[in-house]
């Protein structure tokens, strides 16, 4: 498949010696939706800032749409939209106003641009909210509004940073439809999240980042057979946390703890898994409060990767990792 | 590798002057808008320096009029009313601090950054707006002065090179506000950034009092400092030379103030313009 997106070794410091991204390298096929998957500071969104040509990286190349993204920095943002973590629309100016506005700076005349905002205000459907002041919608209006405005210079490549941040869970819905029309329309997007359902919901292909580096790769489902294909939750009193680490570390070494009190492991053998955890704890003299036998999320998934310690148990070679 | 090389010239505009006063344009509107739309905003920006002006003019009035040279016929509001336009040229400047860190937290600087567009655009909507609104505003104090009793002693068109000179000074201070508003990340930092020059600056002038009664190494500052020689600039142009200080004649203050509003410009249009290319949080 055609590559759009190229990073190679990129690193990018702030201040003395803190590395927002740690020789970071991925490459992203055209026409998908790409969700990048991480922690609160893990690089998400450094990397967008680089893609989208607003930070330049300290080492490594970055292309975008066959242009490097440093040199080339012009051509890449006639190539793309962005947007970012809020909602980058002005509350003073209607919806069409604010669309037509960032129209006019992709260098459309007035009349190009009031032709595009129609098309892509229809794609949106605010309907006639739009001659209202943005200022009177909703935060879910607010976002399909940015979401339009980033459209309307017919991006090649559409980079989202947490699109569903502060939106109420119907509106959710709405945005993610939203960005799936996009890619039917061919536009590739890179969207970072930190919600792990929609990842999974939208995404042909996630990066899982930590700590500034690529520490995963591929489909939700080839993600999530990381654990097998089934996941064991055992509710555990306090008291007995320790012993039952140590009485369940026989069968699946890679056993952590979610929250207080919920044990995880990965069920490779599904039931037969959850008879054994259950013998080896009665060994211990330990009865489980709770216990649950389910097809593995990708919050396991994340956990299971983005925990340093248990990254070599879970995967002999993160490298090899990269599917 | 060469489709994508032909697609960017294509794409980069043949006209690059052009694009950037139509970018220009389209963001000076923008801006324009948020005064004209939110109406409290509008209201309060309008209101206030004119509390400002009736404020001092009543404070300080009474107590001056003795110390005031003869070309204010007097009248204290004759002295006032130039040095408070000069004192609002920087007040309403301070508009582009807090408008360009609005626009940087908010996330409209980003998307400017990501977008094809003039670069200069953002710095030069942002400033032109705030001028235009300054003049409004500078209009209206002039004329609530004027029924608050100030009377100009010369000629209309010395009138009209006063206002033009107050809007250059409070423009060339724009370009200062919107360096300390993209410099400064944090949002009460730049309140307090922006009152420390604007506070000691206007005070420490004849905007409101002559100098002569301020200690010595204090009254050096205020008298050389731009602000008071924007201020005798105005005073020379609306009530004649003898409202200038001994020494000093009208067209030299004028050409003085002329002078520092090139050197301001000078000195922080380069400096806003790394401060926005730095600006990405």
């Amino acid at each position: 498949m055609e590559q759009i997106i190229t990073v190679q070794g990129v690193v990018k410091r702030f201040g003395r010696g803190v590395r927002a991204l740690d020789g970071l390298s991925l490459d992203i096929p055209a026409g998908i939706i790409y969700g990048l998957l991480g922690p609160n500071g893990a690089g998400k969104t450094t990397l967008i800032r680089i893609l989208a040509t607003l930070l330049s990286a300290d080492e490594g190349v970055v292309r975008v749409a066959g242009l490097d993204v440093r040199r080339q920095a012009e051509a890449v943002r006639a190539r793309i939209g962005l947007a970012g973590q809020y909602a980058a629309v002005d509350g003073h100016l209607t919806g069409r106003e604010n669309i037509e506005m960032v129209g006019r700076l992709y260098g459309l005349s007035r009349r190009q641009a009031r032709a595009r905002t129609s098309v892509v205000l229809d794609r949106i459907g605010v309907g006639e909210a739009a001659h209202r002041q943005v200022r009177t919608y909703s935060g879910g209006m607010r976002r399909r509004v940015d979401l339009a405005a980033s459209l309307v210079g017919r991006p090649q490549v559409l980079f989202l940073d947490e699109p569903t941040t502060g939106v109420d869970p119907a509106s959710r819905r709405e945005v993610w439809d939203l960005i799936r029309d996009l890619v039917d329309g061919g536009t590739t997007v890179v969207l970072t999240t930190q919600y792990l359902d929609e990842a999974d919901q939208l995404a042909g292909l996630i990066g899982v980042i930590n700590h500034g580096r690529l520490v995963s790769e591929g489909t939700p489902e080839q993600l999530k057979s990381h654990t097998g294909p089934a996941v064991l939750e055992l509710s555990i009193p306090d008291s007995q946390q320790d012993a039952a680490m140590r009485a369940l570390g026989q069968i699946a070494p890679a056993a952590y703890e979610r929250h207080r009190g919920t044990l995880v492991l990965p069920a490779a053998d599904g039931v037969a898994t959850l008879q054994h955890a259950l013998r080896a704890l009665d060994a211990a003299a330990i009865t489980p409060t709770d216990v649950g036998l389910h097809r593995p999320t990708l919050d396991d998934v994340f956990l299971a990767l983005t925990r340093t310690d248990s990254i070599d148990g879970y995967l002999n070679d993160p490298a090899g990792a990269t599917l | 590798m060469t489709t994508a090389d032909v697609a960017s010239r294509r794409t980069v505009a043949p006209r690059p002057f052009g694009r950037a006063l139509a970018h220009t344009g389209v963001l000076t509107r923008r801006n324009l808008l948020a005064n004209v739309r939110l109406r409290d905003v509008l209201l309060l920006s309008a209101i206030q320096p004119i509390i400002f002006m009736v404020m001092f003019l009543y404070v300080f009035g009474g107590a001056i009029e003795t110390a005031l040279p003869p070309a204010a016929g007097g009248s204290y509001v004759n002295w006032l009313i130039p040095g408070i336009l000069a004192q609002f040229a920087v007040f309403g400047a301070s508009t582009t601090a807090y408008g360009l860190h609005n626009d940087r937290i908010s996330g409209v600087i980003d998307r400017f950054r990501s977008l094809p567009m003039a670069r200069s655009a953002v710095l030069a909507g942002r400033t032109l707006a705030d001028l235009t609104r300054s003049g409004v505003i500078l209009l209206l104090q002039l004329g609530v002065g004027i029924l608050l009793g100030f009377r100009w002693q010369t000629g209309s068109l010395a009138v009209l090179a006063g206002i033009s000179l107050a809007l250059a000074f409070g423009y060339a201070c724009s370009w200062v506000m919107a360096t300390l508003g993209l410099a400064v990340r944090n949002t009460e930092a730049i309140q307090a950034a922006v009152y420390s020059v604007v506070f000691p600056f206007t005070l420490v002038s004849s905007v409101f009092l002559p100098t002569q009664t301020m200690p010595g190494w204090l009254q050096a500052f205020a008298e050389h400092q731009p602000i008071t020689v924007v201020a005798n600039a105005l005073r020379g142009l609306m009530l004649g030379p003898e409202a200038l200080p001994p020494g000093s004649s009208v067209a030299g203050q004028a050409l003085l103030a002329i002078a520092w509003t090139a050197a301001i410009v000078a000195v922080f249009v380069p400096l806003a313009v790394r401060a926005y290319r730095r600006s990405v949080s």
